[in-house]
């Protein structure tokens, strides 16, 4: 027949296979757009081999973080001023007590992840249950709700009222100096963005129509929080939390850097070992500048995707 | 006598404006609804139309209890609907649905049609096991048109007429008595209004549904409605069966409304009288005195209009009743219509009388001109 009836009949085809697929979901939509954005394929790839490195480290260095070969075979004689720098056996030289510099970036990238994650998650859970509670409260707890939620966010804007740095130097300081420590210091530090973020969020989203769908349906008001408000509160959040990893660990390095952090220098981290280098920059700046180089790579790389996720969760903000 | 399934008595919904950086001072109250009295009869339409910001979404909500009502109280098939405590009240919402305008932001695009139709009937525990739901799901589908494949999707993969037919077998699903239509076609192209419009008709008719329609478009609601009540600012003006309404309008502002409505032929609509009114609509914080339409009356009297706030009552065949003190005499032509100067109003309290006179007072010099 003629070409016009094939047409019809490829395209009423292709609509009858298109009538068998599933429902594609916001999340599986997101995910989509987040495969074809580069910047999140960058960031991601950064990511993978941080975690990569983090996980397998400690067996493929190849000297131990701890050993001061530097020092037992004379190489190094940091008080002369004397730190060697790259060679065929050590990649990236020596640090100042005669330890293999790559070896301890290595081994230092798993107390780095760990950190950033940690305190992430620290201030994900505290600031989430807070601006949850919040959010819920205030937007659809009446007048006991808007007081309960009052009280909740008077809280947080005390937090949010101090300075990010001296609030974690404090608490750094109440419960001595260790990786605890700034794993929780950092993580408090990041519980207001938290909490107010999913409070606006949840309070933006029980003014919406489907809430009062819900509702009129006679749904709970617990259940259209749970399953109607929060779910649709968080992509904001998820975003936040990328973002807030890669501060996290900048974070955690200057509360290091300040000898708030692990006092034991026999576990590298890149924070400490940062710290540690700033009595021989003008000797062997490379002590720095590794470490240095590795934090705000993998910022960078949280960063980077971090933002690839808020365009794809709200392809509205795209430019 | 028909069954009368809803009565509104004197329904009253007032929003404090509040005022103050740290304590909330109360000064003032928007009248979004301020005494409307209605009844809808078993198995009929009650189409509400009027104005933007009269009310009237307000109305349906009141009436369904999703906003709080001031006073006045809500009577639903027997059952005192305003003081009803929240746990029967929330078993109660099975009986009365709404339908929505926006029928992308009235289902949460996170959740698939399956789930959207689950989740009443979960909340009422009706159909017990997951396999008579999907049967009871599938039926709604098929009432409501839509395809059994849709149960997977989600709001976004579908089209607006679509949408609007989720939202209709939402609250189809469980077997409502009462379902309040808020503007369920203003949102959608005109060829679709009509497939969602005779959609509703043949629910109506085969479930024996009740209806609220709430809507502006005076076509659709003559199209569907048994009754209709007209409502400005806050209050009913009139309510007539849907035809009587139309063919004879008697209420000041329902004759406006109705002189707006364009005809489908153009010598006819050349020599269409129209009544444009002056002014803006007064706010609602602040209605004028006695009648509230009398600054934007062209028909409006010295006496009686700005002192004295006429209720409904009942003239000529006994189911048209009008809130306007000279209706009669408007009617016959004893009172002659006049020009309107219209009242700058200031925002919110202390509206300052300037009698400005504006373009659209000059184009109304003797009212209806024909």
């Amino acid at each position: 027949m003629s070409v016009k009836t094939d047409k019809i009949d490829r395209l009423s085809e292709l609509s009858a296979v298109k009538q068998e697929e599933q429902g594609v979901s916001l999340w599986t939509e997101a995910f989509r757009r987040l495969r074809r954005s580069p910047s999140a394929i960058i960031g991601a790839s950064i990511l993978l081999i941080f975690v990569i490195v983090a996980i397998i480290g400690p067996w493929v260095a190849p000297y131990s973080p701890t050993d001061t070969i530097g020092i037992r075979e004379g190489v190094v004689k940091s008080g002369q001023g004397i730190i060697p720098g790259a060679s065929a056996e050590h990649w990236l030289g020596y640090d100042h007590q005669g330890r293999d510099l790559f070896s301890r970036m290595l081994v230092g990238a798993r107390q780095t992840l760990l950190v950033g994650v940690i305190s992430t998650l620290i201030g994900l859970t505290i600031g989430a249950i807070i601006g949850g509670i919040a959010g819920a409260a205030a937007g659809l707890g009446g007048r006991v709700g808007r007081w309960v939620d009052n009280v909740l966010m008077r809280f947080v804007d005390i937090m949010l009222a101090l300075p990010s740095l001296l609030l974690a130097v404090s608490i750094a300081a109440l419960l001595g100096a260790s990786l605890t420590t700034v794993m929780i210091a950092v993580g408090l530090v990041s519980v207001p963005i938290f909490a107010r973020l999913l409070r606006g969020a949840m309070l933006a989203q029980s003014g919406g129509d489907y809430v009062l769908a819900a509702t009129s349906l006679g749904v709970t008001r617990r259940r259209i929080a749970l399953t109607h408000i929060v779910p649709n509160s968080l992509a904001p959040v998820i975003v936040q939390a990328t973002l807030t990893l890669a501060t996290a660990i900048i974070e955690a390095a200057a509360l290091s850097f300040l000898g708030l952090g692990n006092p034991d220098s026999s576990v590298p981290e890149w924070g400490v070992m940062l710290a540690d280098a700033q009595s021989y920059l003008g000797i062997r700046p490379g002590l720095a500048i590794y470490p240095a180089l590795g934090i705000i790579i993998t910022a960078l790389g949280f960063t980077l995707l971090g933002e690839a996720m808020r365009e794809a969760l709200d392809p509205k903000l795209r430019k | 006598m028909t069954e009368v399934l809803v009565e509104v008595d004197d329904l009253k919904v007032h929003f404090p404006i509040k005022r103050g950086a740290f304590f909330d001072r109360v000064v003032g109250h928007v009248k979004a609804v301020d005494g409307v009295s209605l009844r809808i009869e078993k198995g009929k339409t009650y189409g509400l139309v009027g104005e933007s910001g009269c009310g009237k979404s307000t109305l349906g909500r009141a009436l369904l209890q999703l906003t709080k009502p001031t006073g006045g109280t809500v009577n639903f098939d027997g059952t005192e609907l305003t003081t009803l405590p929240t746990k029967q009240l929330r078993s109660m919402r099975r009986r009365m649905q709404m339908i929505f305008q926006d029928p992308m932001s009235s289902l949460d695009p996170r959740q698939n049609v399956e789930s959207i139709l689950t989740e009443g009937l979960q909340a009422h525990g009706i159909g017990g096991d997951r396999a008579e739901r999907r049967k009871l799901i599938a039926k709604t589908l098929d009432a409501v048109g839509l395809p059994q494949w849709a149960l997977s999707r989600y709001p976004h993969e579908f089209s607006g007429g679509q949408r609007q037919r989720i939202g209709i077998a939402r609250a189809v699903v469980l077997n409502p008595d009462l379902i309040v239509a808020d503007e369920p076609v203003s949102a959608l192209d005109v060829s679709i209004q009509a497939q969602v419009i005779n959609l509703l008709e043949d629910l109506q008719e085969e479930l024996g549904l009740t209806y609220l329609v709430i809507a502006h478009d005076l076509a659709v609601v003559r199209h569907i409605s048994d009754t209709v009540g007209v409502m400005y600012l806050g209050a009913l003006v009139e309510e007539a069966s849907g035809d009587d309404l139309y063919e004879r309008p008697l209420h000041p502002y329902t004759r406006a409304l109705m002189s707006a409505v364009p005809v489908p032929d153009p010598e006819v609509e050349d020599r269409r009288e129209r009544i444009l009114l002056a002014g803006d609509l007064p706010s609602p914080a602040n209605p004028p005195s006695g009648c509230r339409f009398h600054t934007r009356c062209p028909w409006a009297q010295p006496t009686r209009c700005g002192d004295e706030r006429p209720g409904l009552r009942v003239i000529g065949t006994g189911t048209h009743r009008v809130a306007c003190h000279w209706a009669e005499q408007i009617e016959s032509g004893e009172i002659r219509p006049h020009a309107v100067t219209a009242e700058v109003v200031a925002d919110g309290a202390g509206a300052v009388e300037a009698h400005g006179t504006l373009a659209a007072a000059l184009e109304t010099p003797g009212g209806p001109v024909v």
